[in-house]
């Protein structure tokens, strides 16, 4: 799995933090931040919801890679 | 509960889109239709009176989903065809161009609609809904001349913070005296309207419209009703939203204020409803509500995908939402009500950023964050959870139908 973040378009809500904390984080002004590009298997599915829980569909994750 | 064979979603915007993606991610491999009347790719709506208006963003990246994420769930993704009718003894959604389609689980996602005003159909006159709306009110505004905003929501008003950025002399005209107050407080209302007045919108509280005056087929200003006239050369109607319900209308389902739900989003046996045009018992807060936020459409769409799939969990969320206004963006979970003690947790709420909770009751209602995202993420578990979003229902339509 690999992880992509738009980043120009996140409205910082916050939501990918909650869902997987391990995987995402905000910088000072809100904006996302992608701490693991390709997480360990077992926060796979914690980033899967990250990704359907995004207002701004900002996360992009790529199955195959 | 066997999985039923094809579930048909009809609206297919934030809402109706999530709610097939999160079929699919919970496991369901029927057949997935999902109807919307809008041709086109699906744009996500919160840009509309932000950067879409402003011209940050080209239309494209309003794209409610990136390229490929569409295509991966796997359905039928029918555009440009609108629902006309329901017919729940056939199990069958009538359509404009598309004939009858049957389904065995029909999710209602038609979101909601601008309200009006009477005679209010001209051209310069505008509602702020859809792309198409968006780049029309966008023309009008790089015509010049002042745009009169009437209402003044979270839609008014980013819809002036981003005519002022582009250079447009804005009034904007509610009759509440303390418009807002009851979504973020009174103390934070303020300091938001204050923020705008600083940016040169001419703020008319405490008035309310009577008509739009016009000359020749275009509308030249308003007229309020403490008898003042207001000049502007183009008038954004934002004075909230009803929800779509038209099409099922006649079926026996409670569709007054949108599609009523238990606490399980179920309306009818094998009739759901997801997004805005959703009111639903939340079992946390003990009544019934319906919510108009972008993150609530996801979020209910996973609550109603799991429970398609036969879960049987009752959805109990803490609300959230955001609304950007020049350079201040304002989030807020749980409610605040007009009139709630704000407490800062951190920050000063009169001047600079902040986080501060919303106690009303001698209970914390609500977060409220100006421009203070990262704290408001470790904040805002403050607001009492329904111990989370999975419990089992109280009540539900099987016992009452
Ligand atoms: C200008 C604007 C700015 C916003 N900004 C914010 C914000 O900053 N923060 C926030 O939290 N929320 C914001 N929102 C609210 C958010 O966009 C909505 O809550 C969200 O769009 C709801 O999604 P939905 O899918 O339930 O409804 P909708 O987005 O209304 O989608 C319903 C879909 O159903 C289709 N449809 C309707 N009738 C039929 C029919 N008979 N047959 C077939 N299809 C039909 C419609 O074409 C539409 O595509 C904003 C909304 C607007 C309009
Ligand atoms: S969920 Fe999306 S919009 Fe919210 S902070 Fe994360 S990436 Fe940004």
């Amino acid at each position: 799995m690999k992880i992509r973040t738009e980043r120009d378009s996140c409205i910082s809500s916050g939501a990918c933090v909650l869902e997987a904390p391990q995987v995402f984080d905000q910088d000072d002004d809100g904006v996302v931040v992608l701490l693991r590009e390709s997480p360990a298997a077992d926060a796979e599915d914690a980033a899967r919801n990250a990704m359907m829980a995004c207002p701004a569909a900002v996360i992009t994750i790529d199955e195959d890679a | 509960m066997a999985d039923p064979r094809h579930v048909l979603v009809v609206g297919g915007s934030a809402a109706g889109l999530s709610t097939a993606e999160a079929l699919r991610r919970f496991g369901f491999d029927g057949a997935l239709t999902v109807l919307e009347a809008e041709p086109g790719p699906p744009y996500d709506r919160p840009p509309l009176s932000k950067q879409v208006l402003d011209g940050s963003w080209a239309p494209e990246r309003a794209a409610l989903f990136p390229a490929g994420r569409l295509a991966r769930i796997g359905f039928r993704h029918l555009t440009g065809v609108r629902a006309v009718a329901l017919d729940r003894r056939r199990r069958v959604v009538r359509t404009d161009v598309a004939g009858d389609i049957t389904y065995d689980e029909l999710v209602i996602a038609t979101g909601a609609a601008p309200r009006r005003l009477a005679g209010d159909r001209l051209p310069g006159v505008h509602v702020l809904r859809t792309m198409t709306d968006a780049l029309r009110l966008r023309d009008d505004l790089l015509g010049g001349g002042r745009l009169l905003v009437v209402g003044a929501g979270f839609v008014g008003l980013e819809v002036a913070a981003s005519a002022r950025r582009l250079g447009v002399p804005v009034t904007v005209v509610d009759p509440d005296p303390c418009a807002l107050a009851g979504r973020l407080g009174s103390a934070v209302a303020g300091r938001l309207l204050a923020l705008h007045a600083g940016h040169g919108v001419d703020l008319r509280l405490g008035a309310g419209v009577r008509r739009i005056t016009r000359s020749g087929g275009r509308p030249d200003g308003l007229d309020l009703t403490d008898g003042t006239h207001l000049e502007g050369a183009a008038v954004l109607v934002a004075i909230g939203c009803r929800p779509v319900v038209d099409w099922v209308a006649g079926n026996g389902l409670d569709a007054g204020d949108g599609v009523g739900c238990d606490p399980r989003c179920q309306a009818a046996p094998g009739i759901w409803a997801v997004g805005d045009v959703a009111r639903w018992h939340h079992d946390g807060f003990g009544r019934s509500m319906r919510i108009e936020h972008r993150q609530h459409a996801t979020e209910q769409a996973q609550a109603v995908a799991r429970n398609i799939l036969g879960a049987g969990l009752a959805f109990t969320p803490t609300p959230y939402f955001w609304t950007d206004h020049f350079d201040v963006r304002v989030q807020v979970a749980g409610f605040v009500p007009a009139g709630a003690t704000l407490r800062p947790v951190e920050g000063d709420i009169v001047q600079g950023r902040f986080v501060a909770r919303a106690e009303h009751g001698g209970r914390v209602t609500g977060v409220v964050a100006w421009n203070s995202a990262k704290a408001f993420t470790a904040h805002r578990r403050l607001v009492p959870a329904f111990a989370g979003a999975a419990r089992r229902p109280t009540s539900g339509n099987e016992e009452q139908s």
